[in-house]
């Protein structure tokens, strides 16, 4: 029998650590819900996704309740709609995500991902319509999350979509006030099974229907730490580990019982250390824990790889499928202590996108100065395309050009998404190298230096 | 269907006493308790069986959560599994 200690432990990290399961995620494909018509396409959508995720709230509740572990979100992830939608005649794509957002509130989850394009290599008819009404898409709905992935190392920068995207991005902020612009990621190798908002999509690659669970836990590695004060960086990678497989072990468990319960097949565990805006709920609490005066010091990147890679390892173990991102997550706005570290000069953008090599994903919820220039996000998108291209990994952007706000103001998103300081941009200007488009060439996957 | 109650706070007279009746009203049978004080603080794991349970397992946890609350004591009932997969491999 399990003993005492061991069940304290466990409700302890439940009750004072915020150990909880981020969310479970179910994707589903809408490769056939195309038609030529937009009201009979938009009825298929709605009835397909209604249909199969009628029961995904209430069992991910149940669950909730049985095993006495926050289940905090449930979310959809669809086909990227320009895929899904290409046959339809209409140059505008918003009422397809006005339609997933119906479906959304019909289900009652609070994030349906996949209003989506796949433009690595080049723009198809569909991708270009999707993204142009991306930014009426976002102001029109309130749970659909966007997403362009515009770079991948097989096949380069495509830097034609890199320039639109930064035009996008400023236009969403425009029309939203910078809310929109929370909801949108620019992905270079974007994964195909992400549970995690608002990058998830339902790759062409995955099954008909399909579950995925994103475990969390910052608060849990952190109060570990605290119990190895002094000792040295392996005893730390291994206390990481041991706590980390700990939290996936109980985000396969219900991961399996979703998937038993609602009759879908069971996908991947996505291990990353998801922060929320909550005192305790830290990412950047957890590299402060291993000896740095604030996060965004000398030592940031290494105290970053090292969380990384034990997550993982400790995480692998735990899952009979790891997938999605896993990793840990780096959102300024989303994390108490990336928030005071921004506020007080100690995280620039600069050292954001150094720790952006070494863990997943990116430059994500950065709130930037209302006069960010298109080209300056443009080029911010290349510089973490080339990251992730040049390393195989996946990175992002999801930043946030505030209207009419400057450098020390604050910006609120609400809920989850957190709140932001407005970060200071390099000022020089990078417009003739965005004007250039075209590709910028896969890397050479050899002579590695 | 087997499940761990915790029952967390200060020692009063009668704890054990009154979570059993609760338990027993609705059909669960208890197989096992272990019980100490650390510090000030009562705690009692108790592994249950909740096969002849005469209410669903949420409303359970309701009654006992609501029962805790009114006497200062934080009750939980999770299902076994949660430790077991948490805890052995």
């Amino acid at each position: 029998m399990i003993t005492t200690n061991e069940i304290l432990e466990t409700i302890d990290m439940i009750s004072q650590q915020h150990l909880d399961i981020r969310t479970i995620t179910m994707g589903i494909s809408l490769r056939d819900c195309g038609h030529t018509d937009v009201k009979t396409c938009c009825d298929k959508i709605y009835d397909k996704i209604t249909k199969l995720a009628e029961k995904l709230v209430k069992t991910g509740e149940d669950i909730e309740r049985e095993f006495g572990i926050p289940i905090v979100n449930k979310r959809i992830s669809v086909t990227p709609i320009a895929i899904a939608c290409e046959c339809c005649e209409t140059e505008d794509y918003v009422p397809f995500a006005v339609a997933l957002d119906r479906a959304a509130k019909e289900v009652g989850v609070n994030f349906i991902g996949g209003f989506s394009a796949l433009v690595q290599k080049g723009f198809t008819v569909g991708d270009r319509r999707l993204i142009g009404s991306i930014p009426e898409a976002l102001a029109k709905t309130e749970r659909v999350c966007s997403s362009v992935n515009v770079a991948s190392t097989r096949a380069g920068i495509n830097m034609d979509a890199v320039a639109l995207m930064g035009r996008i991005i400023k236009k969403t902020a425009e029309i939203t006030e910078g809310q929109g612009c929370a909801k949108l990621v620019v992905f270079a190798n974007a994964v195909e099974d992400n549970p995690f908002m608002a990058g998830a999509f339902h790759g062409v690659g995955e099954p008909e229907c399909v579950i995925n669970v994103g475990v969390s836990g910052p608060g849990v590695v952190h109060s570990a730490l605290g119990k190895c004060k002094g000792q040295p960086f392996h005893v730390v990678a291994e206390t990481i580990k041991k706590t980390a497989f700990r939290i996936t072990r109980m985000g396969e468990l219900v991961a399996q019982e979703a998937s038993r319960r609602l009759g879908v097949p069971f996908g991947i565990v996505d291990l990353s250390l998801a922060p929320t805006p909550a005192v305790g709920d830290s990412v950047a609490d957890i590299l402060e824990e291993m000896g740095l005066e604030s996060v965004g010091a000398p030592g940031t990147t290494a105290a970053l790889a090292l969380l990384n890679d034990a997550v993982k390892k400790g995480g692998v173990m735990a899952s009979s499928n790891v997938g999605g991102l896993s990793g840990a997550f780096i959102p300024v706005s989303e994390d108490a202590g990336m928030i005071r570290a921004a506020e007080n000069g100690k995280l620039t953008i600069e050292k954001l996108e150094a720790m952006t090599c070494v863990c997943s994903v990116g430059l994500d919820m950065i709130a930037l100065p209302g006069d960010t220039t298109a080209e300056t996000i443009s080029a911010i998108i290349a510089d973490e395309s080339a990251i992730g291209m040049i390393n195989q990994k996946t990175t992002a952007v999801r930043v946030i050009p505030v209207p009419g706000m400057k450098v020390g103001d604050r910006v609120d998103f609400g809920g989850l998404l957190g709140s932001a300081p407005i970060m200071p941009v390099n000022p020089a200007s990078p417009k003739v190298f965005i004007d250039r488009g075209g590709r910028i060439p896969a890397p050479l996957n050899s002579l590695k230096n | 269907m087997k499940a761990i109650v915790t029952v967390i706070g200060r020692d009063t007279v009668g704890i054990i006493a009154n979570v059993c009746s609760i338990l027993a009203q609705n059909g669960v049978n208890v197989l096992d308790i272990s019980q100490t004080v650390m510090r000030e603080y009562f705690t009692m794991i108790m592994l249950v069986d909740t096969a002849g349970c005469k209410v669903d397992f949420a409303a359970l946890a309701d009654i006992l959560k609501k029962d805790g609350a009114e006497h200062g004591l934080d009750i939980r009932i999770q299902r076994e599994d949660i430790f077991e997969a948490m805890h052995r491999i």
